[in-house]
């Protein structure tokens, strides 16, 4: 059989939320294009509803996650690396397609999306131990601190790198316990909604990772200004709607993870994704809880060794 | 409640403390006038007496004092790791030495029991000196990777209910690791800081790289709002550290706030009632329940609700108010008129709103600011005595049934800064300690401080640590 007699199948593209596949509440689409500006697919144009949904979805899924043991955590990671290593090529068409990158460059991306994937998989069960720890206090306590997630995190991916830069920051959100609203990039959202595909047979509970595409700053602001998120990682906002959102996030003190240098055009997104990650955007999204108890004392046995 | 005997007066003398009529602003080493010649008194909570004239810094002397912070920043943080930590020892054994001196003039200027600030204030302060002191050659083993850098200037804020033990959880780390400050402590209790500044004069410390500048609330905004300014750290009140969050918005400051709370402290019908008791008493009485931290609201497990109140009143009728100074005193002044009048506010609304008042019979002083232990019963989770801060000595009473409604009840705040929990069972400690969403958490204990031990709140109690090995990444480029 030869591919020329037979016609392709397209694939509607859908939002990820609460571990469905839903489309925008709003009926909208926005057409997403290649490099060259060739037509790709109808994404989604997520609405306010749409993210204020995504919120009462992570919300809710964030107790179970937060709750389920590091061990746990790290081995539903670690099956996202091996669902997405199963789908390379089609994550490989989609990141050529949408960042114009030649076919090696982007399965180079890809490949390293998913050691990413292994390398936080690693994390979720060491982050404590190097974050926490006994405090030698002053007096007859035992002193305790240890890292815990704060909640419902807002994400706003990178523009640019649309797999292993959008990989780079949900997988630290959600390796230390917090749920995540993410927001794909604007024009190159369609490996992040494969994303979701893999995520949902990956063993990651429903609503843990929740994803929209559309108009990133239409769709920050009611994150941002949201009372039931508890931070926001502006990565994939430019000097502008980076300032406006931190005004908005001050409103609840949400812990605010600042988008990075910018590039000459403004873009707070030249990050180089390949390069190693550091703990920064695990320890970003953690508190510090410090537990005290007396210790006692057993009298004046301490010399029998 | 008649007692047998009656306790002597014991007094502190204040004669170790020797208070200049009038004080400057510390810039660059020297004491000076504020730019535009403005001052302000402070006076002593517990008799209104006028203890001294001090300047009022504006937004020209805010400008001078970063100068002279970012020249000294160069020097300072050129410096090796061990000469910083030599500076830091000297600065901590000189607290030591003139601790009594310090906690006399704290009592002085803050209206707290000497009791307090001879054996919590001063001990910790000092404590914070030599814990960082000892940090700062060691900055490249504190997990923020190899040769972390200071960030430079450091505008800091703090409040007026510990105002010596707020500058040393301040001031220590950021020169630990660097940085050089420019400090403004609270308009009501500006003193200690100012004898701070003599320590430093003494410590032979270089000029610029620790400035003073006493004022109000409008010089604490020049501070955190001065563009050379590279990291703002401010303990006070969440709406002030709202204003803040915003004002930095699009910067790159570096900030942390150590904002309000509203403590639950969890009482279980297993728990010791007498060191409960000991405990809610602490937690909510200690400094007159000043503290961000405190206790404030008190859950306790109906079935030994009435052994608890009962027992805790009993306790409450032994506690003695009065002059600060005297060393059986237990509560002493409220900090000032308008705190007096904040809290005398809210306490009405929470009898408006039908919350049941008891307060302690005790007698007040005529003159000075004083406001009696007191607590409500009756109170639901939707009173305001419930939900906002108080921030003096009152305490609400809640009872719960289930160790989930004591921890929903908790957790049923805007704040996430403190919670206490009283039982015998440690299964249950550890089970309810990981549900509680709060940065500190004290078992079978309430109100423990130790420079090693980072706090901080979770929710609208603010962002980022200070004490311990964690409270250095606020002042490290990490």
């Amino acid at each position: 059989m030869s591919d020329q007699n037979r016609l392709g199948v397209f694939k509607t593209y859908k939002l990820y939320v609460g571990g469905k596949f839903p489309r925008s509440e709003s009926g909208r689409v926005y057409e997403v294009t290649d490099s060259k500006g060739q037509w790709l697919a109808n994404a989604p144009q997520s609405s306010r509803k749409d993210a204020r949904d995504a919120v009462v979805a992570a919300r809710k899924a964030f107790g179970g996650w937060s709750g389920a043991t590091a061990y746990n955590r790290g081995q539903v990671l670690y099956r996202v690396a091996e669902m997405l290593e199963g789908r390379k090529d089609q994550f490989v068409r989609e990141v050529a397609a949408s960042e114009g990158l030649s076919k090696s460059k982007a399965a180079a991306a890809v490949d390293a999306a998913i050691d990413r994937w292994v390398w936080y998989a690693g994390w979720t069960d060491k982050i404590g131990q190097i974050s926490g720890g006994a405090n030698p206090v002053a007096g007859p306590y035992l002193n305790l601190s240890t890292p815990e997630p704060t909640g419902v995190v807002a994400v706003l991916a990178p523009q640019e790198s649309s797999l292993l830069g959008l990989v780079s920051v949900i997988a630290p959100v959600i390796a230390t316990g917090n749920t995540a609203v993410v927001i794909a990039s604007a024009d190159a959202p369609l490996p992040a909604l494969s994303l979701g595909e893999v995520l949902a047979t990956s063993d990651v509970p429903g609503g843990v990772v929740n994803i929209l595409s559309g108009a990133t700053a239409e769709l920050a602001a009611p994150l941002a200004a949201h009372q039931d998120v508890n931070a926001i990682d502006l990565t994939g906002a430019d000097t502008a709607l980076a300032k406006e959102l931190e005004i908005a996030a001050a409103d609840n003190l949400k812990r605010v993870l600042r988008p990075g240098p910018v590039d000459a055009d403004g873009a707070a997104d030249s990050a180089d994704w390949s390069a190693s990650p550091g703990t920064h955007r695990l320890t970003a999204f953690l508190e510090t809880k410090t537990v005290w108890h007396p210790t006692g004392a057993l009298g004046a046995s301490g010399s029998s060794y | 409640m008649a007692s047998a005997f009656e306790y002597a007066p014991a007094p502190e003398s204040r004669s170790v403390v020797d208070i200049a009529p009038s004080y400057g602003l510390f810039i660059d080493g020297e004491f000076t006038e504020a730019a535009d010649g403005k001052v302000f008194k402070t006076v002593s909570p517990s008799s209104e007496e006028v203890l001294s004239e001090v300047a009022r810094a504006g937004a020209a002397d805010v400008d001078r004092a970063v100068k002279a912070a970012r020249k000294a920043f160069e020097k300072w943080s050129a410096l090796p790791g061990s000469e910083r930590a030599k500076y830091l020892f000297r600065i901590a054994r000189i607290i030591q030495e003139r601790s009594r001196e310090l906690a006399v003039l704290e009592t002085l200027d803050n209206g707290k029991p000497i009791k307090e600030t001879r054996d919590a204030d001063l001990p910790l302060v000092a404590a914070h000196f030599f814990y960082y002191a000892g940090w700062a050659d060691k900055l490249d083993h504190a997990g923020y990777g190899a040769n972390p850098r200071p960030l430079g200037v450091a505008g800091q804020v703090i409040p007026w209910n510990f105002p010596l033990l707020m500058l040393a959880w301040k001031i220590a780390p950021a020169l630990a690791t660097g940085n050089t400050v420019v400090l403004k402590p609270a308009e009501t209790t500006p003193l200690s800081a100012l004898f701070f500044a003599d320590i430093c004069r003494q410590a032979g410390l270089p000029k610029g790289v620790v400035n003073i500048l006493t004022g109000y609330g409008d010089a604490g905004e020049a501070l955190v709002t001065h563009p050379d300014v590279n990291k703002v750290a401010f303990t006070g009140s969440t709406a002030v550290g709202k204003a803040i969050a915003r004002s930095v918005a699009g910067t790159d400051k570096k900030v942390t706030l150590e904002l309000g709370g509203k403590g639950a402290n969890i009482v279980f019908d297993d728990a010791p009632i007498d060191q409960a008791v000991e405990g809610i008493v602490t937690g909510i009485f200690f400094n007159q329940g000043q503290v961000c931290c405190a206790g404030s609201r008190l859950l306790v497990q109906e079935s030994v609700q009435d052994e608890v109140l009962d027992a805790l009143k009993r306790r409450l009728s032994t506690l003695r108010l009065g002059d600060p100074l005297d060393k059986n005193t237990d509560i002493g002044a409220i900090n000032s008129a308008e705190q007096l009048a904040r809290i005398t506010a809210l306490v009405e609304t929470g009898e408006a709103e039908g919350a049941e008042r008891w307060s302690a019979p005790c007698e007040l002083p005529s003159s000075g600011y004083w406001f009696a232990p007191t607590l409500f019963t009756n109170v639901t989770q939707a009173h305001t005595v419930a939900r906002d801060e108080i921030f003096g000595p009152v305490l609400s009473v809640l009872s719960f049934r289930t160790p989930d409604e004591a921890v929903a009840k908790a957790n049923n705040s805007q704040y996430g800064l403190s919670a206490g929990i009283w039982t015998e069972k440690g299964s249950r400690i550890l089970a309810v300690a990981g549900k509680l969403r709060a940065g500190v958490v004290w078992a079978n204990t309430f109100n423990k401080f130790d420079p090693t031990s980072p706090f901080g709140g979770y929710k609208e109690s603010g962002y980022g640590r200070e004490g311990g090995r964690h409270g250095l990444e606020a002042y490290l480029d990490v």
